[in-house]
């Protein structure tokens, strides 16, 4: 026992001493591997491998240990235990990953007393950033896609009245209250809201899309969690006939994850969502981004949204490491390295809002139709250019 | 038929369709759990293996659906006699802790299993086109899907009450979930019946796996996440009794549905609230031996 102490301590000694020239920088990785949700774990961290695969010499001398922890179910508990782990027996320098808003927002204490930096690459509820001076956002607020659809809604696709159904957690309210803000901004009128239970377990969605048939609003807006619910609001919506009686679904892009879109069948087509991504989009990296995860993961995997933000955040974080010549000691330089980022990544520009540290990028209404080929795909119908918080800017509810 | 009579009959139809998938899935675990009194959590994981066959049949091997259904539950109940013989009936004299020890540890392995293979997305199945429509009955269409789990439910409560109540081993169940000793003392092979029923059991689950893959889509982690619900058919209904799961599954499911109707803020409150207000009046649940 005694040797392997003593091992230890020389390793330690040993890292310690050749901190100055090359450094070997921790980066905690908490994602959700197990559970219902355990897909839209793997989409980030797939995107994450692949990046620090292809990109590892660019830090040169540099070089990053990755420490993965499960997230466990969207309830926060078990992400408070992990990273309190990873901070204080691995002592990461960074972490990322946190697919859920309720993880991010118990872990507010714990990251304002050990003051690591965390770049979140999923969770969405808008007044998260605000929670913690250490948190910086790759992803989105659900108010990027859903505070524009309001308008959209109401202006472009022809809806006076609209019912929300949403799963009922945070950024569940969250993207509906965006929603509703542009949509009756708008002239629109929400006629029903209707809370679809907790995000731990898909429910039998009949009831709540009868309620919907039977209220008959022009539009039904959606907010699930991207993994199995999205599949069983879409058999729902199309099993009781909404989309017969003439009611369009809408959403944010987590209704049609593009690694489920082809399983959801006709129901979908139609469907119109507002999002960053889609696998179709065209650009120059984007095009790069789908050709190397198809090289490493095979033709049946798709990335999805998910991964083009968690390929932009392991970006962010290799030019903060690159930017401090690998000294992230201090995480408020670390935090300063982040603010004002840019770049031209598989979601098109992207940048982080120095202000709010959240991310500003654009977002496309996109539908869902039926491809030459057989296939499900997404086709853009319009662009808003640079799409920062709305929530921050109108400083609505917790967002002030 | 005027506005509020729809919209009654409509919750009737979903829950009953509902009801249909809870105690189909459930009855197995009631059985099981009445005669041997042992508590098994892998119940779930046998759903969802029969699932998978579905998804495997349909999908890969180009099946139709419905003989998919029987291929998958006729081989999860062989599936499930091994297993029975050999891990469980160890510990049939063991204490709660142990058994629940055993079946939960079985199906978190049945998880990592399925999750290897076939991966953690939702996966779903191509339904034949007479189930993908719907049933217009003049006031209302029903989707056909949900019609055809109440034919198929009704169809089977048929069976299983026949066979629970007019056959020969269908007797015998009865007398040895009434009580076991005396069963035994007069001749019946419990141990033998009890591996049928298990069988028989486990295939009703792997059926019930596979028809919810329309209702929630199926993954791996199917075999836990809905076994709360099926414990509490269990519960309520009272241990080994076939009216008593069909009873709970109906009030659940009726009342559920309704509940999401009329009341969405509420949530899983209606399920719990039953549970509570039925176990505090009736101990044993509906038809459980007090």
């Amino acid at each position: 026992m005694k040797i392997f102490r003593w091992l230890g301590l020389a390793a330690l000694a040993l890292t310690v001493g050749s901190n100055a020239q090359a450094a070997n920088i921790k980066i905690g990785v908490v994602l959700p591997f197990s559970g219902p949700n355990a897909d839209l774990g793997h989409q980030i961290d797939k995107a994450f491998d692949l990046y620090v695969k292809m990109h590892a010499k660019d830090i040169a001398p540099h070089k990053v240990t990755i420490i993965k922890r499960d997230e466990g179910p969207p309830t926060g508990a078990v992400a408070k235990t992990v990273t309190t782990e990873l901070i204080t027996n691995d002592k990461v320098q960074l972490l990322t990953g946190y697919v859920f808003s309720p993880s991010a927002i118990a872990l507010a204490p714990v990251i304002n007393k050990a003051k690591v930096p965390m770049v979140i690459a999923n969770a969405g509820t808008a007044w998260i950033t605000n929670l913690s001076p250490y948190y910086v956002r790759l992803s989105f607020s659900m108010w990027h896609p859903a505070y524009p659809m309001g308008a959209y809604a109401h202006d472009k696709l022809g809806c006076k009245t609209a019912a929300v159904a949403y799963t009922d957690f945070p950024p569940g309210k969250d993207s509906v209250l965006a929603f509703k803000t542009g949509f009756e901004k708008a002239g629109g009128k929400v006629t029903l809201s209707i809370p679809m239970g907790p995000p731990t377990q898909v429910p039998d969605f009949t009831p709540f899309m009868q309620r919907i048939k039977d209220a008959h609003p022009d539009c039904l807006y959606g907010f699930i969690p991207s993994g199995a619910h999205a599949t069983g609001l879409m058999k729902a919506y199309g099993e009781v006939g909404l989309k017969k009686a003439g009611v369009k679904l809408i959403g944010p892009m987590d209704l049609i994850p593009d690694n489920k879109l082809q399983d959801m069948g006709d129901a979908a087509i139609g469907t119109i969502v507002m999002g960053h991504y889609a696998a179709d989009l065209d650009n120059a990296a984007n095009k790069m981004f789908k050709a190397e995860w198809h090289k490493s993961y095979g033709a049946g995997s798709n990335p999805d949204f998910m991964s083009a933000a968690g390929w932009d955040t392991m970006h962010a974080i290799f030019d903060a490491i690159k930017k401090l010549n690998g000294n992230l000691s201090d995480p408020n330089k670390v935090v300063a390295a982040l603010k004002g980022w840019s770049t031209n990544g598989p979601r098109g520009h992207v940048m982080i809002d120095p202000k709010t540290r959240d991310i500003v990028q654009d977002e496309h209404a996109m539908e869902v139709y039926r491809k030459p080929d057989g296939k499900l795909g997404e086709r853009i119908l319009g662009t808003t250019k640079a799409v920062h918080d709305e929530c921050k800017i109108l400083k609505v509810g917790r967002c002030k | 038929m005027s506005h509020v009579a729809t919209i009654v009959v409509s919750i009737l139809f979903d829950g009953l369709a509902y009801a249909m998938f809870l105690f189909i899935t459930s009855v197995g675990l009631s059985v099981t759990m009445g005669l041997m009194g042992f508590v098994n959590l892998a119940h779930g994981a046998f759903a969802m293996c029969g699932g998978f066959f579905v998804v495997t049949l349909t999908r890969s091997l180009g099946v139709a659906f419905v003989p998919s259904l029987v291929i998958a539950s006729v081989a999860v109940g062989v599936i499930s006699v091994p297993f029975e013989r050999y891990l469980y009936r160890r510990l049939y004299k063991s204490t709660d802790l142990e058994q629940v020890l055993l079946t939960i540890g079985l199906a978190f392995m049945s998880i990592a299993t399925f999750t290897y293979f076939y991966g953690p997305i939702p996966k779903s199945v191509p339904l034949p086109d007479w189930l993908k429509g719907d049933v217009n009955l003049g006031f209302r269409a029903f989707p056909s899907y949900r019609a055809f789990l109440i034919v198929l439910g009704v169809a089977l409560i048929a069976v299983l009450w026949y066979a629970f109540e007019k056959t020969n081993i269908g007797a015998k169940i009865r007398a040895a979930v009434d009580n076991r000793r005396m069963a035994e003392s007069v001749g019946i092979n419990v141990d033998l019946l009890f591996t049928l029923t298990f069988a028989v059991g486990s295939g009703l689950a792997a059926l019930g796996g596979a028809l919810a893959i329309q209702l929630f889509g199926l993954t791996p982690s199917f075999a836990v996440l809905y076994l709360v619900l099926f414990l509490i058919v269990v519960a309520v209904g009272g241990l080994g009794s076939l009216k008593g799961t069909l009873l709970a599954a109906l009030v659940i499911g009726i009342i559920d549905t309704g509940g999401k109707y009329a009341f969405p803020v509420a949530g899983n409150l209606f399920i719990y609230a039953i549970t509570v207000i039925v176990l505090l009046i009736k101990p044993a649940g509906f038809y459980g031996r007090e």
